[in-house]
C-alpha cells in the first residue's frame, strides 16, 4: 500500500494550540511524524534581557495559560538565589500551596480533555465543573483566574485569611471525594480502559534517553519528582508519594495523574495545618552581583527549568527557559509511530502540551430578562428536561445495576 | 564525604583538567567549563558511568568573541551539572549530541535558529522556533541583533519601583 501523508494543523479543531503535524499514514496506521513548532514563540527571553527583573517576572507569567505560577517560580526563585534572600517560611508555604492549586486545576482540566479526545465528554463536563472549585481559590487568594501574580521576588505578595484557609479546607474535602469517583471511573469504566490501554506505548528507556518528564515519563515507570529528588520552596517540609506507573501508554498516564490529585490534597492539608506565622516576604534589591543559577520545578506536565545569568546590573544578562513540553515532543514522536491515525488526538493530548486557558467568567452578567439558575436548580432542570425526552435517568440507573449485577 | 564531593573527587581523577575547576554553587548544583575538544569524553563518562542520565537542557549564550554552551545533565538523584563548551564567534559550529541524547535534537534547532551555531550530524528537518520566512543571517539572541522595526517596550527602567 502506497503511503500518505495528511498535515494536520496549524490551525486544526483537533488542536487546542497552533502546531503543525505531518503524519505518514500506512493504511490507518501512523508510519511516521514530522512536526513544526514555535507558532507560539514570542521571543520572551530576549524580551527580559531588556526589562528589569521584576518587569520580566510579570513576562514570564504571562508564558503559559495553565501553569504560570509554575514560570514564575521556577524564574523568582532563581532571582532569590542569585541575590541571596531567605524568603519567609510562610512565603514559601504560601508559594507551595498555589502550586498545588494550580496542579490540581492543570490535572483536571487535563483529565477532561482526554475524556473528550476519546469521546467520553461526561466525564469532561464532571472534572471541570470541580476545577472550577480550585479556580475560586486561585481568584479570590490572586485576584485572578490564570495569572494570579502571586510570587514577588523576595517572597509572596498575597496573605491569607483564616477563613480563606478553612474554606480551601472544606472544598479539598469535597474534592477529594469527587477524585475517588474519577479514580473508581479510571479502574472500572471497561470502555474507557481498553480505548486508552496500548495506546501511545513507550518503554522506561525509551522515556529515559527522549528526556520525557513529568507524569509522561512516570506512568512509564520512571521514578523522578523534581518536588521531591531537589526539594524547593516548602516540599522539604511535606509528606508525599511519588506516583509511578509501569503501564507505559496513555492509560497509565490517567492513572499516575489522578493520583497525583489525591497527593496534592494531602500536600495542601499539611501546608495549611503547619502554615508558619510572620511575614510573607523580604524586601528584593533592584540590582543582582553577577552570577547563574539553574532552577527547577516540577511543573503540572513535568520539570520546568529555568536559568538566569546576571551581570550586576538591574536586568538579566541572559534568561533560559526550558518548558516541560518542549522536553516531552520528541517522547511524543515516538509514541505515535505504529499507532493508528485516530489514536493520534489522545497520544498528542496525553502529555497534556500547554494551551492557553484565559476564559474569565467568574460574575455573570445578567442579560436583561434572563434568569440566573443556582447549581442545584440547573441540575433539576436538566434531570427534569431529559424526563420530558422521554429519558429516566433514574429508570436508567436502575436498569444498569441490574444488568451489572449490582444490588441497590 | 558529601554527594558532590564524591562527583568532583570522581571527575578529577578521571579528568585532571577539571582540578579546582569545579565549583560547588550549593547542594546538588555543580558548574565547570570544559574545554571543547575534551566535552565528549566528558559527556559520556557521566552519562554511561556516572548516571547523569539526564540532559535537562541547552543554553545558548552570547559571551562577545564566544558563544557559549550550556550542558545540564542530571542524576535522577537531583545532583546537577553545568557543562560549558566556548565556540569562536567568527566559526560557530559544535556537533550534535542526538547520538547520545535522542531529545536534545529540538535544543540543538533552538540555538542553531537563535544563535546562528550549526551542529554537525543534526539531520535535516524542520526549524525551530522561528518562522519559515525569517531572513537569513538574522539571530535574534545574539547581543548585537536589534529588530529592524523596534516597537515601543516597557517603560525605563528608572521609573520602576522595586
Amino acid at each position: 500500500m502506497s503511503k500518505i501523508t495528511i498535515p494536520i494543523g496549524p490551525q486544526h479543531p483537533a488542536l487546542k494550540e497552533p502546531a503543525s503535524f505531518k503524519i505518514t499514514l500506512n493504511g490507518e496506521e501512523i508510519y511516521s511524524m514530522d512536526m513544526r513548532l514555535g507558532y507560539n514563540h514570542r521571543g520572551i527571553e530576549k524580551a527580559c534581557e531588556e526589562r528589569s527583573y521584576i518587569q520580566g517576572l510579570y513576562l514570564i507569567e504571562r508564558i503559559c495559560g495553565i501553569c504560570s505560577h509554575s514560570h514564575s517560580t521556577a524564574y523568582i526563585q532563581a532571582l532569590e538565589e542569585l541575590a541571596g534572600l531567605q524568603v519567609p517560611k510562610r512565603g514559601l508555604y504560601i508559594r507551595t500551596l498555589i502550586a498545588e492549586l494550580e496542579r490540581i486545576h492543570s490535572h483536571l482540566l487535563w483529565l477532561g480533555v482526554a475524556a473528550h479526545e476519546v469521546g467520553f465528554d461526561t466525564l469532561l463536563m464532571y472534572t471541570w465543573r470541580d476545577r472550577e472549585l480550585v479556580m475560586d481559590h486561585l481568584a479570590e487568594i490572586g485576584g485572578n483566574r490564570v495569572n494570579y501574580a502571586v510570587n514577588t521576588f523576595g517572597g509572596v505578595r498575597r496573605d491569607l485569611t483564616p477563613d480563606e484557609i478553612a474554606h480551601i479546607l472544606k472544598d479539598v474535602d469535597t474534592l477529594e471525594e469527587r477524585t475517588k469517583y474519577y479514580a473508581q471511573v479510571a479502574t472500572e469504566e471497561s470502555t474507557l480502559i481498553a480505548r486508552l490501554s496500548k495506546v501511545g506505548v513507550m518503554s522506561k528507556t525509551e522515556a529515559e534517553t527522549l528526556g520525557a518528564v513529568g507524569p509522561t515519563a512516570r506512568a512509564c515507570g520512571v521514578d523522578r519528582d523534581v518536588r521531591r529528588d531537589d526539594p524547593y520552596a516548602a516540599y522539604g517540609d511535606v509528606q508525599f508519594k511519588v506516583c509511578v506507573d509501569d503501564h507505559c501508554d496513555v492509560y497509565g498516564r490517567v492513572l499516575v495523574r489522578v493520583g497525583e490529585l489525591f497527593e496534592s490534597y494531602n500536600i495542601i492539608r499539611q501546608l495549611l495545618k503547619n502554615l508558619p506565622e510572620g511575614p510573607i516576604a523580604v524586601k528584593s534589591p533592584r540590582r543582582i552581583a553577577a552570577g547563574e543559577v539553574f532552577s527547577r520545578y516540577e511543573a503540572p506536565r513535568g520539570e520546568d527549568c529555568h536559568y538566569v545569568k546576571s551581570n550586576g546590573t538591574d536586568k538579566p544578562e541572559r534568561v533560559k527557559i526550558r518548558a516541560p513540553t518542549l522536553a516531552n515532543w520528541r517522547a511524543v514522536r515516538k509514541m505515535i509511530e505504529g499507532n493508528y491515525l485516530a489514536d493520534a488526538p489522545i497520544i498528542i493530548a496525553a502529555i497534556d502540551p500547554c494551551f492557553s486557558c484565559t476564559d474569565r467568567a467568574i460574575e455573570l452578567v445578567r442579560p436583561a430578562g434572563g434568569e440566573v439558575l443556582t447549581w442545584d436548580q440547573l441540575r433539576r432542570h436538566g434531570i427534569e428536561w431529559h424526563r420530558q425526552q422521554g429519558l429516566d435517568f433514574a429508570a436508567l440507573n436502575k436498569k444498569l445495576n441490574s444488568h451489572m449485577g449490582r444490588v441497590k | 564525604m558529601t554527594a558532590e564531593e564524591t562527583v568532583v573527587k570522581e571527575l578529577v581523577e578521571k579528568f585532571p583538567f577539571f582540578a579546582e575547576k569545579i565549583r560547588t554553587q550549593r547542594a546538588r548544583r555543580l558548574w565547570a567549563d570544559v574545554p571543547a575538544e575534551q566535552f565528549e569524553a566528558v559527556a559520556h563518562h557521566l552519562f554511561e558511568k556516572m548516571g547523569f542520565t539526564m540532559l535537562c537542557s541547552i543554553t545558548g549564550l552570547d559571551e562577545g568573541a564566544t558563544f557559549g554552551l550550556l550542558y545540564h545533565f542530571g542524576q535522577p538523584s537531583g545532583m546537577m551539572i553545568g557543562l560549558k563548551i566556548s565556540i569562536p564567534r567568527e566559526k560557530p559550529e559544535w556537533k550534535t549530541f542526538i547520538s547520545m541524547f535522542p531529545g536534545s535534537e529540538l535544543y540543538e534547532r533552538e540555538i542553531a535558529d537563535l544563535y546562528g551555531v550549526r551542529f554537525e550530524g543534526l539531520p535535516a528537518g524542520l526549524r525551530y522556533p522561528l518562522p519559515d520566512d525569517w531572513p537569513d543571517n538574522e539571530f535574534p539572541l545574539r547581543k548585537d541583533w536589534k529588530p529592524k522595526h523596534a516597537v515601543a517596550t516597557a517603560a525605563p527602567a528608572a521609573e520602576v519601583k522595586s
